[in-house]
C-alpha cells in the first residue's frame, strides 16, 4: 500500500479507537444519569458522585484529545462538522462544561446555586451528552446536510469552504429517527456501563442491587434500539466511493464492508459478545467467580464493538461523513485528511500513546486498589 | 449572499470572551502549581508537618481553580471548528498538530497526576506523591507550550507551503513550527508571567490573614510569602527580559502591531518610546491632520533601541507601513499596502486558475497537444502563486484602513502591562526583604498586597489584549484576515451562544469566587485549630 494511503488508514484507526474509548468512558455520564435512581439517600448519592468523580477527567480529556486528533488528522471534518452542525456540538460542549465544575462545586460552601443544582447539572450531562454524541456518530452512517467546495476560497466577497444546507445547523440530525434511535442506544449503553462500574467500584449492597435492576430493565431496551439501527444500516444503502473519488449510493454497503473485511467483522462481533457477557456476569447470574468484573468485559467489549463500527464507516471505500445535500461533498478519509507530512509526523507522536496509557493505569492502580465505601468517605478529607 | 459583518464581530467577541474567561484561571493554575510543589518539596526534605499542611491548603485552592480552568478550555478548543471553520481547513494541517499533541502529552498528564495529588495522600508513598505534584505542574506547562506554539504560528507562520490543489497550507517542517523563536519567547513570557499572578495571589491571601487573623496565622502567612515572594521576584525579572524579547519579535514580524502599540503614526530614525501619554481620540488615520497625542512623555531613542537594538535604528510607523518605500532590514524595498493588495489578489486568482486547469488536465487526453498547453499554464499559475503567496491575505482586503488594529486598545493595554510589570518587581523586592527579616507588620503594606491581586490579573489580561487585538485584522498574519477565517453561520446563532456562554461563565465565576472566599475564610488546618 502506498505510504499516504496507509497513513490515512492508520489515522482513521487511531481516531476510531479514541472514539471507541470515549464511548466506553461515557460510563461516567451513564452513572451520573443514574444518580437519583441508584442514590436513594444522601450517603448513596455521595458515594455515586465520588465514584464517578474520580474518573470524570478521563472522559473529558478523551473527548478533548479525540477532538484534537481529529483536527490534526482530518481537518476538513473538523471544519465541516463543527462549523456546520454548530448547535449540536455547542449543546454537547455546554453540558460538558456544566459537568466539569459540578463535582468540585457541589459540596462546597458558598457555591451560589446549591448542591441540588449541581447534581442536576450532572444528570443533564449524563442524559444529553450520550444521546447527542450518539446522534452525532449515527450521522456517519445516515448523512448530514452540508456542502463543501474548497475552491470557494477564491470568491473574494464570500469565501466559504463549507456550509450547512439548512438553517438548523445540526439540530436537524435529531429529526432523523434513526439518529435518535442510535443516540438512545448509546444512552442506555452508558447507563448499563455506569451500573456495572458501580457494582465494581462501590462497596454498598444497596447500590449494587439497584444497579442490577438497571441492568435487567435497560439491557433489553439497549438491545432493541441498537439492533434496529444496526439492521437498518446493514440492509439499507450506504455511501460508497469509486476509485476516482466519486461518491455513489450502494445497496448493502455496510453489510458488504463487514463481509469484505472479516477482521473488522470479527472485532465487532467479539466486542458485542464481550459486552453481553459482562452484563450477564453481573446482572443475570448469581454470585460467581467473576462477580464484580462485568465492567471489564463490557468495557472492553464496548471499545471493540464501536471500533469495529467506525472502521466499517471509513474503510473499504466508504464515505465516513456523508452529505445528503450534495453527495459529492461527502468526506472520505482520502479527501479530508492532512498532508502526508503531517500524518507521518503525528504518527511518530502517536507512538507515545501506550506510555501514556501505562502511566494512567499505574497511577490509578496505586490509589484505587480498594472499593469505595461509606466509611472511607467518612474519613477522607479529599472528597466531592 | 454576502457574509454578514455582524457575524465576524460576534465570532470575535465570542472567542475573545471565552479566551478571557479561560485566562482568568490558567495563570493561577500555572503559578500555584509551582509554589505548592516547592512547599511539598520542603515537607519531603524536612519531614515537617507544618509544610504539609501549608502545601495542602494551597492545593485546595488550586483544585477549585483547576476545575473551572478545565471547563472553560474545552469551549476554546472546539471553537476553532465551530466558529473559524474556514481557518480550520486553511491551516488545520499545521495548526491541528499542536492541539493534538497537547491532548496526548499534556492533558492526560495533568488529569492523572492531579488525581493522585488529591486522593493519594494516604495511599501512595511520599516520593510518588511529590512526583505527582510536580508532574501536575509540568503537565500544565507542557500544555501551555503546545497551545502557545499554535498561537505563535498564527502570529508568525513558518514551516509550511501553500498547496493550491487542496487550498490549504501544508506543513513542511515540524521543528520550525514547534520551536519557532516566537513560540519560545511566548512560552517563557506567558508562563513565567503567570507565576507572578500565582505569587501575588498567595501573598495577597497571606497578607489578608495577617490583617484579619493576626498572630495565629503569622507563621503560615510568612512562610507562604517567603516561597511566593522568591518565586515572584525571579519571575518578574525574567518576565521583564522575555517581554522585551517579545516586543523585539513584534517589531520584526508584526510591525503594524508595534506601530499600534506605540501610537506611532509616523516613523523614522532614533524614535523615542512613549513612557506616559494620552492619545488624541480624534486621530483616526495618519494623514488626517490631527495631533497624535494630547500629552506625551517620550524616552529618547527608546523605541529604536527596543525594535532594532540600535539607538538610531529606523522604525516604520503606520504611514510608512501603508505607503511603503522604505528600506527593509534585509535590504529590500518595502511595498505599499496597495501593492500588497494587488499581489494578494493575483495570488488568489492564480489559485483559482490553477485549480481550473488542474481539473481540465485530469479529464484531458494524455497525449493530445491540449495537455502540453494546459501543463504550461499550470506552471505559470504556480509561479504567480509562489511569487505572491506571502501577500495572499491582502487579496481579501478592500481598503488599507482595514489594516490598522485598534490603536487605543493596544496602546493602553501595553502600558498597563509594562507599568504594572515594573511595579511588581519593586513589590516583590520589598516583600521578600521584609518577610525574610520577619519585619512584615505594616498594615498599609498588607492592604497594598491585597489590592495588588486584581492588578496582577489585569496585567496578565492586558498582555493577551496586546498580542491578540494587535494582530487584527489577521487571523493568520498576512495570510488570512478574520473575515475569511469565519464559519458560515448566521450572526444570530453566534449571538445566542455568546450570551449563553457569557451567562454560564459569569455564574460559574461568581460561584467559584464564593467557594474560594469561603475556603480562604476557613483557612488552613493549623495545629492550633485542631
Ligand atoms: C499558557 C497557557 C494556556 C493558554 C494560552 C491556553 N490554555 Fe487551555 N489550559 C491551560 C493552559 C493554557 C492549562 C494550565 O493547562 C489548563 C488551565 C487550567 C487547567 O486546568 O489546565 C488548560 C485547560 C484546557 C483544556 C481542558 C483540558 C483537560 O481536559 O484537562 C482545554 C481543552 C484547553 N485548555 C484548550 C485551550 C485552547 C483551545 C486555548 C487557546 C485558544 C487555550 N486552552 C489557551
Ligand atoms: C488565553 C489567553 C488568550 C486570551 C485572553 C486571548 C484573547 C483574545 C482576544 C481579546 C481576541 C479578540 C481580538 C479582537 O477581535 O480584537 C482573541 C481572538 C482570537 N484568538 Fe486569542 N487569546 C488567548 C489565547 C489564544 C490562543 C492560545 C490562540 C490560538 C491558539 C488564540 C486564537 C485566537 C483566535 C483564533 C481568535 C479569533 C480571531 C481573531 O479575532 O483574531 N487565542 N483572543
Ligand atoms: C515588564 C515588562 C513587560 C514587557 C516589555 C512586556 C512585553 C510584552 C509584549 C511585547 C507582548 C506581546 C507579544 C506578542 O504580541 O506576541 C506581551 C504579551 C504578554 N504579556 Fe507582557 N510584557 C511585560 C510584562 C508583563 C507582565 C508583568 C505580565 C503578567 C503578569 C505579562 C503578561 C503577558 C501576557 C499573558 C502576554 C500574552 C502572551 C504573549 O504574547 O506572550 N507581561 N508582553
Amino acid at each position: 500500500m502506498e505510504t499516504y494511503v496507509f497513513l490515512q488508514h492508520y489515522w482513521w484507526a487511531v481516531v476510531s479507537l479514541l472514539g471507541a474509548i470515549l464511548v466506553f468512558l461515557l460510563f461516567v455520564q451513564g452513572g451520573n444519569s443514574l444518580l437519583f435512581c441508584v442514590g436513594k439517600d444522601d450517603v448513596r448519592k455521595q458515594l455515586v458522585i465520588n465514584s464517578t468523580g474520580r474518573k470524570w477527567e478521563f472522559t473529558f480529556t478523551t473527548l478533548v484529545t479525540f477532538g484534537g486528533a481529529f483536527f490534526a488528522s482530518f481537518p476538513l471534518f473538523y471544519s465541516t462538522s463543527f462549523g456546520g452542525a454548530y448547535w449540536l456540538w455547542m449543546i454537547i460542549l455546554f453540558t460538558f462544561v456544566l459537568q466539569a465544575v459540578s463535582y468540585e462545586f457541589q459540596s462546597k460552601l458558598g457555591n451560589l446555586l446549591g448542591r441540588k443544582t449541581y447534581r442536576i447539572f450532572l444528570v443533564i450531562n449524563g442524559v444529553v451528552g450520550p444521546i447527542l454524541l450518539g446522534g452525532a456518530v449515527a450521522t456517519f452512517f445516515t448523512g448530514s446536510n452540508f456542502i463543501v467546495d474548497k475552491g470557494n476560497l477564491a470568491e473574494l466577497s464570500m469565501p466559504v469552504i463549507s456550509g450547512w444546507a439548512n438553517a438548523s445547523h445540526g439540530l436537524d440530525a435529531l429529526l432523523n429517527v434513526w439518529n435518535v434511535i442510535f443516540g438512545l442506544a448509546v444512552f442506555f449503553l452508558a447507563r448499563i456501563l455506569g451500573a456495572l462500574y458501580f457494582i465494581n467500584n462501590i462497596d454498598s449492597p444497596e447500590i449494587a442491587a439497584s444497579s442490577r435492576k438497571v441492568l435487567k430493565i435497560e439491557t433489553p431496551l439497549f438491545l432493541v434500539l441498537f439492533l434496529a439501527f444496526f439492521v437498518k444500516i446493514l440492509v439499507g444503502e450506504g455511501f460508497a466511493v469509486a476509485d476516482d473519488g466519486t461518491v455513489f449510493m450502494e445497496k448493502y454497503k455496510y453489510l458488504n464492508n463487514f463481509l469484505e473485511m472479516p477482521a473488522v467483522a470479527a472485532v465487532f462481533l467479539l466486542g458485542v459478545l464481550l459486552l453481553l457477557s459482562g452484563i450477564i456476569i453481573d446482572g443475570f447470574l448469581g454470585k460467581n467467580r467473576l462477580s464484580g468484573k462485568g465492567i471489564f468485559f463490557s468495557g472492553f467489549g464496548t471499545v471493540l464493538a464501536v471500533f469495529g463500527l467506525l472502521l466499517c464507516a471509513g474503510y473499504n471505500g466508504t464515505a465516513y461523513y456523508p452529505s445528503t445535500a450534495d453527495l459529492q461533498s461527502s468526506l472520505t478519509i482520502a479527501n479530508s485528511c492532512s498532508s502526508e507530512f503531517t500524518l507521518k509526523t503525528m504518527a511518530y507522536v502517536s507512538i507515545l500513546v501506550p506510555f501514556v496509557i501505562a502511566y494512567i493505569a499505574y497511577a490509578w492502580k496505586s490509589i484505587n486498589s480498594k472499593k469505595l465505601s461509606a466509611e472511607e468517605l467518612e474519613k477522607e478529607e479529599e472528597k466531592y | 449572499m454576502e457574509l454578514d459583518v455582524n457575524l465576524i464581530d460576534w465570532s470575535r467577541a465570542q472567542f475573545a470572551m471565552t479566551a478571557i474567561y479561560h485566562w482568568l484561571f490558567v495563570p493561577l493554575t500555572l503559578g500555584l502549581s509551582v509554589i505548592m510543589a516547592i512547599m511539598e518539596t520542603v515537607y519531603y526534605k524536612t519531614g515537617n508537618e507544618f509544610w504539609k499542611r501549608t502545601a495542602k491548603f494551597w492545593m485546595k485552592i488550586f483544585g477549585i481553580n483547576f476545575a473551572i480552568g478545565v471547563a472553560t478550555g474545552i469551549i476554546l478548543e472546539f471553537e476553532f471548528g465551530t466558529n473559524w471553520s474556514n481557518y480550520s481547513w486553511f491551516v488545520g494541517d499545521i495548526f491541528g498538530a499542536p492541539l493534538a499533541i497537547e491532548g496526548i502529552l499534556a492533558f492526560f498528564m495533568e488529569a492523572t497526576f492531579v488525581a493522585v495529588m488529591f486522593f493519594g495522600w494516604n495511599k501512595v508513598g511520599k516520593k510518588f506523591h511529590l512526583a505527582s505534584t510536580w508532574l501536575t505542574g509540568i503537565g500544565a506547562a507542557i500544555s501551555a507550550w503546545w497551545i502557545l506554539v499554535a498561537n505563535s504560528w498564527m502570529q508568525y507562520p513558518v514551516g509550511m507551503e501553500f498547496n493550491p490543489e487542496t487550498v490549504r497550507n501544508e506543513m513542511t517542517d515540524f521543528f520550525a513550527v514547534a520551536f519557532s523563536p516566537v513560540a519560545v519567547t511566548k512560552f517563557f513570557h506567558a508562563v513565567i508571567s503567570s507565576w507572578i499572578v500565582g505569587s501575588v495571589f498567595v501573598i495577597a491571601v497571606a497578607s489578608w490573614y495577617l490583617l484579619r487573623k493576626g498572630e495565629s496565622h503569622r507563621k503560615f502567612a510568612l512562610s507562604s510569602i517567603k516561597v511566593a515572594g522568591t518565586v515572584g521576584l525571579a519571575a518578574s525579572l525574567i518576565t521583564l527580559f522575555t517581554g522585551d524579547k517579545s516586543a523585539y519579535h513584534v517589531a520584526q514580524y508584526q510591525p503594524m502591531k508595534l506601530a499600534a502599540i506605540e501610537g506611532l503614526y509616523e516613523g523614522g530614525e532614533s524614535v523615542g518610546l512613549v513612557g506616559v501619554g494620552v492619545l488624541n481620540p480624534d486621530k483616526a488615520w495618519y494623514d488626517d491632520g490631527e495631533e497624535d497625542f494630547l500629552f506625551d512623555f517620550k524616552i529618547p531613542y527608546g523605541l529604536s533601541l527596543l525594535a532594532t537594538r540600535d539607538a538610531n535604528g529606523f522604525v516604520p510607523g503606520i504611514k510608512e507601513l501603508i505607503e511603503g518605500g522604505y528600506t527593509l532590514p534585509d535590504g529590500g524595498m518595502a511595498l505599499s499596502a496597495e501593492e500588497k493588495m494587488v499581489r494578494g489578489r493575483a495570488a488568489v486568482e492564480a489559485m483559482a486558475g490553477y485549480r481550473e486547469v488542474s481539473r481540465a488536465l485530469k479529464t484531458a487526453d494524455a497525449d493530445s497537444s491540449d495537455t502540453a498547453a494546459l501543463e504550461t499554464r499550470l506552471q505559470e499559475y504556480d509561479t504567480i502563486l509562489d511569487n505572491n503567496m506571502p501577500y495572499f491575505g491582502y487579496g481579501y482586503i478592500d481598503d488599507p484602513k482595514e489594516l490598522l488594529p485598534n490603536v487605543p486598545l493596544n496602546f493602553y493595554a501595553f502600558r498597563i502591562m509594562v507599568v504594572l510589570g515594573s511595579y511588581f518587581i519593586l513589590f516583590f523586592i520589598v516583600l521578600v526583604f521584609l518577610a525574610f527579616k520577619d519585619r512584615y507588620r505594616q498594615k498599609w503594606l498588607q492592604w497594598v498586597a491585597v489590592i495588588s491581586l486584581p492588578l496582577a490579573y489585569f496585567c496578565s489580561q492586558a498582555g493577551w489584549i496586546v498580542a491578540e487585538a494587535g494582530r487584527q485584522p489577521w487571523a493568520i498574519q498576512d495570510l488570512m484576515p478574520v473575515n475569511v477565517a469565519v464559519s458560515n453561520l448566521s450572526a444570530s446563532s453566534v449571538q445566542v451562544t455568546f450570551f449563553l456562554f457569557l451567562a454560564l461563565f459569569t455564574i460559574l465565576l461568581i460561584a467559584e469566587i464564593g467557594i474560594m472566599v469561603k475556603a480562604i475564610r476557613k483557612g488552613p488546618e493549623l495545629e492550633q485549630n485542631k
